[in-house]
């Protein structure tokens, strides 16, 4: 288990597809917010919680198709199914190697591009336990939506059509978290909930997507 | 004692609802024929709102069913995991598409009936914006049976999303509550009588409601008829290139 996790963040990193890029992504995201909406500090604080998390949010599903697709190219799917390890193991391994390359980056830089985007200072702390408690269902869901399109040529675009509509929840929790911080207000309630949501998603989730898996792998 | 069941095989469900299928749509255009004259031109119109209440005989049956046949399509989906019913979750997919045009009908004569009322066609009210996500969750489904060849693995990726599909619904329903307060009114009918609109308003509103219903039975059986011929004509072709 920990060989196959190791493998994946290796590869991860190596191909220079989840690590980088995610990140480059947000901070795109983040760069292009002041020219839509205009410089005005004021106002950028006040949706700066939102734009941060659509950002990671966007970001993340950038990189779900590589879940599994190149072990589905490669064949090395099929022999990870056939492996002792029973599928739920696998599916939540590679959600985690996904978070581990994509959602913890993004939590770890997201205070920098918070300070892009003025928030106040009091919403840093609320900002990034919100991102580490919400990214990791966001993996997770986003595993599920991968697994379901695995076996499709184009299924890139149908990946986010089945998987945004599923974030909506997480979103909402988080940046609420993030929201109720920044302007100094208790944020213990959508904290609890959103927490609630990824151990929920982490607990269940698993064994739809290794259901999925198992269709696809037919 | 004929069992449920039966009705799994293909050719039973055809003969069946070839019987059934006349009944449920005369049923349907009359009890919509007369819900709709009787409360459109045979109602009060309400001393605050106007014409405009008369509305609701489109609206609420329309959101009630874009609800309602969504669950239909979870029960369809779960009888095809358990028991792999090639019917039950063909049915599903016959209902996908309607329920998508339900939950237009009641987004678009909710936006004419708001822009009056409220002042405004769209607000992020709970209710509009649980029913715009159930929009989404439909567009999804009816894309997935789109992109997959295989008929079986369709089915059963399908099933698996309408699952979890339900419980995200369900989740953001409820998280919307939490994230914006509502100009929607509450629930305007429920089986306490208390809380029910006027009985003027109330008994047309019964027969579009079971209008909507028959009406979208008799569309899924139909549907669901043609998506059994389809196959079985692709089965035939298929045989036809091999022999």
């Amino acid at each position: 288990m920990k060989a196959l996790l190791l493998r994946d963040i290796r590869l991860a990193v190596r191909a220079g597809g989840g690590f980088g890029l995610g990140l480059a992504f947000f901070l795109i995201v983040v760069v292009l917010v002041p020219f839509g909406v205009g410089p005005d500090s004021e106002l950028l604080a006040v949706i700066a919680p939102g734009i941060l998390w659509l950002g990671a949010l966007l970001s993340c599903l950038l990189s779900l198709d590589r879940i599994f697709a190149l072990d589905w190219e490669d064949g090395s799917l099929d022999l990870l199914a056939t492996a002792p390890l029973p599928m739920e193991g696998l599916v939540s391994l590679k959600a985690m190697a996904h978070w581990l390359t994509t959602g913890v980056p993004l939590v770890l830089a997201s205070p920098l591009f918070a300070l892009l985007l003025s928030l106040p200072v009091e919403g840093y702390l609320p900002l990034v336990i919100s991102l580490a408690l919400g990214t990791p269902a966001l993996s997770v869901i986003g595993t599920f939506g991968a697994a379901l399109t695995v076996g499709l040529k184009r299924g890139g675009l149908l990946l986010s059509l089945l998987v945004l509509p599923l974030y909506v929840p997480t979103l909402i929790f988080g940046a609420e978290v993030a929201r109720r911080g920044a302007e100094g207000l208790d944020t213990g309630v959508p904290l609890a909930m959103l927490a609630g949501i990824t151990f929920g998603a982490m607990a269940l989730l698993p064994f739809a997507s290794a259901a999925v898996l198992r269709v696809n792998l037919r | 004692m004929a069992s449920l069941w039966e009705y799994a095989n293909p050719k039973k469900f055809i003969q069946t609802t070839d019987r059934l299928l006349p009944w449920f749509s005369v049923l349907a255009a009359l009890t919509l024929v007369i819900g709709l004259i009787w409360g459109f031109f045979f109602t009060p119109d309400d001393f605050r709102q106007g014409s405009t209440v008369k509305i609701i005989y489109l609206h609420v049956p329309s959101a009630l069913m874009a609800i309602n046949a969504w669950l239909m399509m979870l029960v369809a989906s779960l009888i095809w995991i358990v028991r792999r019913h090639h019917v039950s979750a063909l049915a599903a997919r016959a209902a996908a598409p309607i329920g998508a045009v339900m939950t237009v009908i009641a987004l678009a004569t909710g936006a004419i009936w708001g822009e009056p009322m409220w002042g405004t066609w769209w607000a992020w009210d709970p209710r509009l914006t649980s029913f715009l996500i159930l929009f989404l969750f439909y567009l999804g489904y009816i894309a997935l049976w789109a992109a997959i060849e295989n008929d079986d693995t369709a089915a059963d990726l399908t099933s698996v999303l309408c699952l979890v599909g339900s419980v995200f619904a369900l989740l953001s329903r409820y998280a919307v509550n939490f994230w914006n307060q509502g100009l929607h009114q509450g629930a305007s009918l429920s089986l306490d009588k208390e809380k029910n609109v006027a009985d003027v308003f109330y008994h047309p509103l019964l027969f579009c409601i079971a209008g909507f219903v028959l009406l979208f039975i008799a569309l899924v059986f139909l549907r669901t008829q043609t998506e059994i011929r389809a196959r079985r004509m692709r089965a035939l072709l298929a045989r036809e290139r091999l022999g």
